[in-house]
């Protein structure tokens, strides 16, 4: 019983980091229809600049907001760039764009970085936490970082102005633009915010992973499927879906021998199957609401 | 009267196929211009082409400057409210939150407060509805929170599409008072499209008739309500 509690407890920690990934995966998709392959890159590269400049000397947490800036600045520069030129065109090209992307970073990453396996700082320390060690002190910690980004996430689309107009632009284009919202800035600021929720769950993960260019590779994995299982088109929906994931990963690894560590990878694909097969819409993303 | 919207041969397509050849008409400031015609005719192009919504040539100015090369939300932001054809409402967001987006543009957040009690107070079941999920509203519903949302942009011209369809007759009257109401107390000039010409005649103080892309007849309202032959010939009542 310990012991599975203990294992729920750990998957729900990084199940904050699969809901993460998830997040900006639907935000994306909602904002111009199409996955985001490359997010798990964009936050690996992310991690990367918040490791260098912690080598450079910044304090923990400056150096984090400042990562967090320079990755919201950079998801709006990559949408304006790479993504706006392409807009109408077909899925194939977009498909094509996030895997060109995807290599670039990575490859970029190794040639600044190299590919060694770097030790990353945590701000909470690794003690273990609740007495019997439940969870350590860096788990806690990475659900709490990941609940107040949720809260401020809730607030900033729920009360504010931007956010309504955010909204209103991903759900209806069209009518978006008859009110005077412009769109296109809107979906760039959905791809910095994407970008800068990324950038935060490779800084709480990366301690537990270590930083090398291909550590968000599980983590996009899990995240995507964290995205199918709460439905593409709901927010709510994929922190739901990431957390499950994050837990049931982690049990599946504990208590079915056959898994283990190694194929624990396959969860995540069996997921994604799963779901498409028999609840396509996912767990939270219902349809529209109509009259009929 | 000066002209608010002046438009000369417009022309618009959709992909390849052109829909529009070469329309001309106006708005006059603080007036009401009506678009008849049938099934077809480009009245709904018009509206987009007024808004750049499709591709389109021709002369368009608005209180004196061109917006033919301007988007559709900068358009929007002169000051144009676009009621479309299919009401363009958020089904996914509340009644208030629709209200808001249509004044998404402005920044002085205490007049907007007011303006939604404005518009309540044009249609109260809007209020009784607040909270409720747009897509829910009967179609009536959604076209007063059509006309409420592009109030609130405080519009100096409303582009209207339709503006009675699908609804019962008694609603029609009322809605139609409200217009006239919004065009005499508040100033703003409408462009109103409509199938039902002798509503639109009421409303309007220029009419144009439109069939296939072109406009075939234009005047005065008042003398085309008075026309028999004209009424016969091209309105059919
Ligand atoms: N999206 C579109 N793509 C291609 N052709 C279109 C499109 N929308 C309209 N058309 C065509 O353009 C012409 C004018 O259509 P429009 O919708 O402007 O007519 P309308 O006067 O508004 O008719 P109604 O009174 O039925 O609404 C029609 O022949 C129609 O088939
Ligand atoms: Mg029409």
């Amino acid at each position: 019983m310990e012991l599975f509690l203990q294992q729920t407890l750990a998957g729900l920690a990084t199940g904050t980091i699969y809901a993460c990934i998830a997040l900006a995966i639907v935000m994306t998709y909602q904002a111009i229809g199409h996955l985001n392959f490359a997010q798990g890159e964009m936050a690996m590269f992310s991690t990367f600049i918040a490791w260098q400049l912690i080598q450079w000397g910044t304090p923990y947490w400056i150096a984090f907001l400042a990562t967090v800036a320079v990755s919201f600045a950079g998801g709006v520069l990559i949408e304006r760039i790479v993504l706006r030129p392409i807009q109408h065109a077909p899925v194939l090209s977009h498909v094509a764009v996030f895997i060109g992307l995807l290599a670039i970073l990575n490859s970029l990453a190794g040639f600044i970085w190299d590919f060694n396996v770097k030790p990353f700082p945590t701000p909470f320390g690794t003690a273990p936490l609740l007495g019997n060690g439940f969870i350590d002190a860096h788990q806690a910690g990475m659900i709490a970082i990941t609940l107040l980004l949720l809260a401020f996430l809730y607030g900033f689309f729920r009360f504010t102005r931007v956010g309504l107009a955010m909204r209103a632009a991903a759900h209806d284009p069209v009518s978006a633009r008859l009110v005077g919202i412009r769109v296109g800035w809107m979906t760039a600021l959905g791809w910095g915010m994407a970008a800068a929720i990324g950038a935060i769950a490779g800084m709480m993960i990366a301690p537990i992973v270590f930083l090398e260019p291909n550590m968000m590779l599980g983590v996009l994995l899990y995240g995507f499927a964290g995205a199918v299982l709460g439905g593409l088109s709901s927010p709510v929906g994929a922190v739901i879906g990431g957390l499950i994931v994050g837990v049931v990963e982690n049990l599946a690894g504990t208590f079915i021998p056959v898994i283990g560590g190694e194929l624990k990878f396959t969860i995540a694909l069996v997921i994604i199957v799963a779901v498409l097969v028999m609840k396509p819409q996912g767990l939270l993303g219902r349809p529209v609401l109509h009259r009929v | 009267m000066t002209a608010l919207l002046e438009v000369r041969d417009l022309h618009a397509s959709y992909g390849t196929t052109r829909v529009l050849h070469g329309l001309s008409f106006g708005v006059l400031e603080g007036g009401v211009t009506t678009l008849l015609g049938g099934n077809g005719a480009g009245k709904t192009t018009t509206l987009r082409a007024l808004c750049g919504m499709v591709l389109r040539t021709g002369e368009i100015t608005f209180a004196g400057r061109s917006i033919a090369h301007l988007s559709t939300e900068d358009i929007a932001r002169l000051g144009i409210a676009h009621v479309p054809d299919g009401r363009g409402t958020f089904v996914r967001l509340t009644v208030e939150e629709n209200l808001e987006l249509g004044a998404i543009t402005r920044r002085d957040r205490n007049a907007i407060a007011q303006d939604v009690e404005r518009v309540f107070g044009y249609f109260p079941i809007l209020q009784k509805r607040r909270g409720q999920q747009a897509g829910t509203l009967s179609g009536g519903e959604q076209q007063m929170l059509a006309i409420g949302r592009a109030l609130m942009l405080q519009p100096r011209l409303m582009l209207l599409d339709e503006p009675s369809f699908g609804l019962a007759p008694r609603l029609v009257r009322e809605l139609f008072g409200i217009l006239a109401a919004l065009n005499k107390s508040e100033g703003v000039s409408l462009l109103v499209v409509e199938q039902n010409a002798a509503l639109a005649l009421d409303l309007a103080d220029q009419a144009y008739l439109v069939e296939t892309g072109r406009i075939v007849f234009s005047g005065a309202a008042r003398e085309i309500r008075e026309d028999e032959k004209i009424r016969r010939s091209y309105l059919g009542y």
